[in-house]
């Protein structure tokens, strides 16, 4: 049973999007700085350190609660750029709607946009609209793409991460993944759940201040933290292991993937980042990310460890040791 | 697949209760379960109340396993 | 969450495992029938707590993996018609089937739905009473009382753009039949704890009188299966084999007796075809002549709609499955020449590999990557 359809699940942001990546997509465009394959592109002109990114948004339904998809489009590509250790300056936005879409909801669109923007500090300088006829798009469909500026003295990726090394996490898992969720047909339940969108450059910022020791950042978009966590680890070489109990979950969150049989390290994130960070630095570092309004509940949640090399291993609540692995499948199309 | 969790009922009307657990509302039905009351904590297993959970048994369970030692 | 958060005490677990390592003085094969044991045991890191001595099997209690293919066929072959919807719990869309999985047919265009509760199935065909609502009825006996009670309810309404097709199974005949192939040596059964909530401790006595064997009937979280597992070993160390209930809080002896009327009602037992067990008599649910119009088999002509061959590539791609062995308990994964090679959870070609409960899948994740590591290979 060959593949030769896109699946619902080559979506995911599991081992099925990364094949579908690396096997299929990056083939005919090879070149150095596409195969380290990171969240931003990194290269460098004229003695300046450019980040640049592009990401599309198709999260469905187009509201939810804590955002829409425009809030969603400029926090996902500021983030993307965040992540690199740059300070993001521009953006792009194109648009693709459906014939039929609401004048109404698209100004609501666009406010949340022009809203989150601000609160990142940076503008929307080009872009571009399509209209496509009815089912052709399901209402909306954005495209971002943004630029920003690495500061020489600043190396953040997955190369820098090592052995020893303390992971942090900002802020509560799975909180945007479980508000779509809520929203969409055919689940029953009402949550106070609000999705954690959010731009972390200025979270960032803070966090270069206080230290030049953050080896490597990430924000766990689709497949969540064991996405995250599996990718960095097999990119940097060594094991990672966290412990359950120190990972900030919300009650709801926890109770709507006992309904759901879903795994909230597989759920998506949008306003929260994984840090890898030296040790020394590790308690320092959190302090001061609890400091900003987005980082109220950040933790030390674990370590990197030299064996199981590549992989990444959980301590339970219960206290028993297994392995967080790489999602598979559709666990929640469309959740971003 | 036996997918059950404990949750608590906080309202009936007819064959339909609304149930809470871990501060997730939900509606469930009682098709299978007919004699609950507001207050009672009930497996709920793919949108059904299937079974009352007894809180003495809960709590005798829990005991017996704090007096190991 | 209450009445879940104290069964995973940590402090709790402590003072259990001491007790089980004094009675694991020699090896001991333990069974968990039910899916759901099987993936609580992973998830919650179980099998990393207990002694070496205690080796859990996991048994055919996964309904997605002993759904046979001709099942997942059918399914296929309905939701390829024009008018049709069909309606499944969302692990049997990689389910292989024959020629072809659910999702793949979604992909080209089938329209397939997945759903959380059979609920849905009767709000859909409500709906939209144009369409014919096809629901694919998986599932042990905590399952089959929920569809029993939509299909009465559809009786009720008089929807006649609803049907089912029907793959419940029953467990204790499972238990029983594995039991008698004499392939593997079981010496207690962790036995299912929410199945138990509709049936009761009754079903089970046929295993510690006939075969000696120990049951205890088990809850879900970590100290229910460790209590459970305890439990157990006390039996065999003091000679008994009786049924037990850990799950004292939800088991009741007598089961829920509504939910048992409700599939007098509409269902009535039958022999039925088990992947990897074969046949199993009285193993299965068929519905009541009073219902046979809400029977998709028996509205259907199906036998006209499926192929007539399996296609070459697909059995080359699956000879040498050994799914069947696995699920008995026979084998173990590694075993399969098809296991970590081109049979993966990404890209699964067994039942057992596919459910996120199936012994492959949860063998995979666990102990497979750790044996393998470069480092360990002494590279």
């Amino acid at each position: 049973m060959e593949e030769k359809h896109i699946l619902l699940a080559h979506g995911s942001g599991g081992q099925l999007t990364r094949e579908l990546i690396e096997k299929v997509i990056v083939e005919p465009f090879r070149n150095p700085i596409l195969s380290l394959l990171q969240d931003s592109a990194i290269f460098s002109r004229e003695g300046l350190k450019f980040a640049f990114t592009t990401d599309s948004f198709v999260v469905k339904p187009i509201f939810f609660p804590g955002g829409d998809i425009g809030r969603l489009a400029i926090c996902g590509t500021v983030n993307d750029l965040a992540m690199s250790g740059a300070v993001p300056l521009y953006l792009s936005s194109s648009l693709i709607l459906e014939e039929g879409f609401p004048l109404g909801d698209l100004e609501k669109i666009l406010d949340s946009m022009r809203q989150a923007a601000e609160e990142a500090e940076i503008t929307v300088i080009t872009g571009d609209t399509k209209v496509v006829e009815k089912e052709s798009a399901d209402g909306i469909f954005i495209n971002t793409a943004g630029i920003g500026l690495i500061k020489n003295d600043v190396e953040i990726s997955p190369f820098q991460i090592r052995v020893g090394d303390k992971i942090i996490v900002s802020g509560y898992i799975g909180d945007h993944g479980m508000a779509v969720l809520s929203e969409r047909e055919g689940l029953s339940f009402r949550t106070g759940l609000k999705s954690d969108c959010a731009p972390l450059n200025k979270l960032v910022a803070k966090m270069l201040q206080v230290s030049k020791k953050i080896h490597c950042l990430r924000d766990p978009t689709r497949g969540g933290l064991a996405a995250v966590l599996n990718e960095l680890s097999r990119q940097s070489g060594p094991g990672m292991i966290i412990e359950e109990e120190k990972v900030p979950l919300r009650e709801e969150v926890k109770a709507a993937s006992e309904i759901l049989g879903i795994d909230p390290f597989q759920v998506a994130n949008e306003g929260i980042l994984v840090a890898i960070v030296d040790s020394q630095e590790a308690e320092k570092i959190v302090a001061a990310i609890r400091e900003t309004p987005w980082g109220k509940a950040a933790e030390i949640i674990g370590e990197v460890i030299p064996y199981p090399e590549g992989m990444v291993l959980l301590k339970t609540g219960v206290g028993g040791t297994r392995i967080l692995d790489m999602p598979a499948g559709e666990i929640l199309p469309r959740i971003c | 697949m036996c997918l059950g969790i404990p949750a608590r009922i906080i309202k009936i009307e007819g064959d339909r209760a609304e149930v809470e657990a871990g501060g997730i509302i939900q509606t469930a039905l009682l098709t299978l379960l007919p004699d609950v009351q507001v207050g009672d904590y009930v497996i709920l297993h793919a949108g059904f109340a299937i079974q009352k959970i007894d809180e003495q048994e809960a709590l005798e369970t829990l005991r017996l396993l704090e007096s190991l030692n | 969450m209450k009445w879940l958060d104290e069964f995973r005490k940590r402090e709790l677990a402590e003072k259990l495992l001491p007790k089980i390592e004094e009675l694991a003085r020699e090896p001991v094969n333990i069974m968990d029938v039910c899916g759901t044991h099987t993936v609580a045991i992973f998830r919650h890191g179980i099998k990393d707590m207990l002694p070496a001595n205690i080796t859990l099997l996991s048994g055919p209690g996964c309904p997605v993996c002993v759904t046979p293919p001709s099942e997942i066929d059918k399914a296929i072959v309905l939701s390829r018609q024009p008018g049709v919807l069909l309606v499944t719990f969302g692990d049997m869309m990689r389910v292989p089937g024959n020629f072809s999985r659910l999702e793949n047919e979604r992909a080209r265009g089938a329209q397939i739905k997945v759903v959380y509760s059979v609920q849905e199935a009767l709000n859909l065909a409500m709906k939209y009473p144009l369409l014919k609502v096809v629901f694919l009825a998986i599932g042990f006996e905590t399952t089959s009382p929920t569809v029993a009670s939509v299909i009465m309810e559809a009786y009720r309404q008089n929807i006649l753009n609803l049907f089912f097709l029907n793959a419940h199974k029953l467990i204790p005949p499972a238990m029983g039949a594995l039991l008698d192939s004499k392939e593997i040596n079981i010496h207690g059964f962790l036995c299912p704890g929410h199945v138990s909530t509709i049936i009761g401790s009754r079903p089970y006595e046929f295993i510690p009188q006939d075969y000696g064997i120990p049951c205890v009937i088990s809850g879900f979280e970590p100290l229910d299966i460790l209590q459970s597992i305890y439990l157990l070993l006390k039996q065999r160390t003091e000679g008994e084999a009786k049924v037990e209930i850990q799950y004292q809080r939800c088991v009741k002896p007598e089961g829920n007796i509504v939910a048992q009327q409700v599939l007098q009602e509409v269902f009535e037992i039958d022999g039925s075809f088990w992947r990897g067990l074969g046949y199993i008599p009285r193993s299965g649910l068929k519905l009541r002549e009073k219902y046979a119009h809400l029977d998709v088999e028996r509205v259907f002509d199906l036998d006209s709609l499926l192929p007539k061959e399996i296609p070459q590539d697909v059995r080359e791609e699956t000879a040498g499955c050994l799914c069947g062995e696995i699920l008995r308990g026979t084998e173990s994964p590694p075993q399969c020449p098809l296991f970590a090679t081109t049979c993966t959870p990404y890209h699964p070609v067994g039942a057992c590999m596919v459910s996120s409960e199936g012994t492959c899948a949860t063998y995979y994740k666990y102990h497979y990557k750790v044996i393998t590591s470069p480092r360990k290979r002494g590279e």
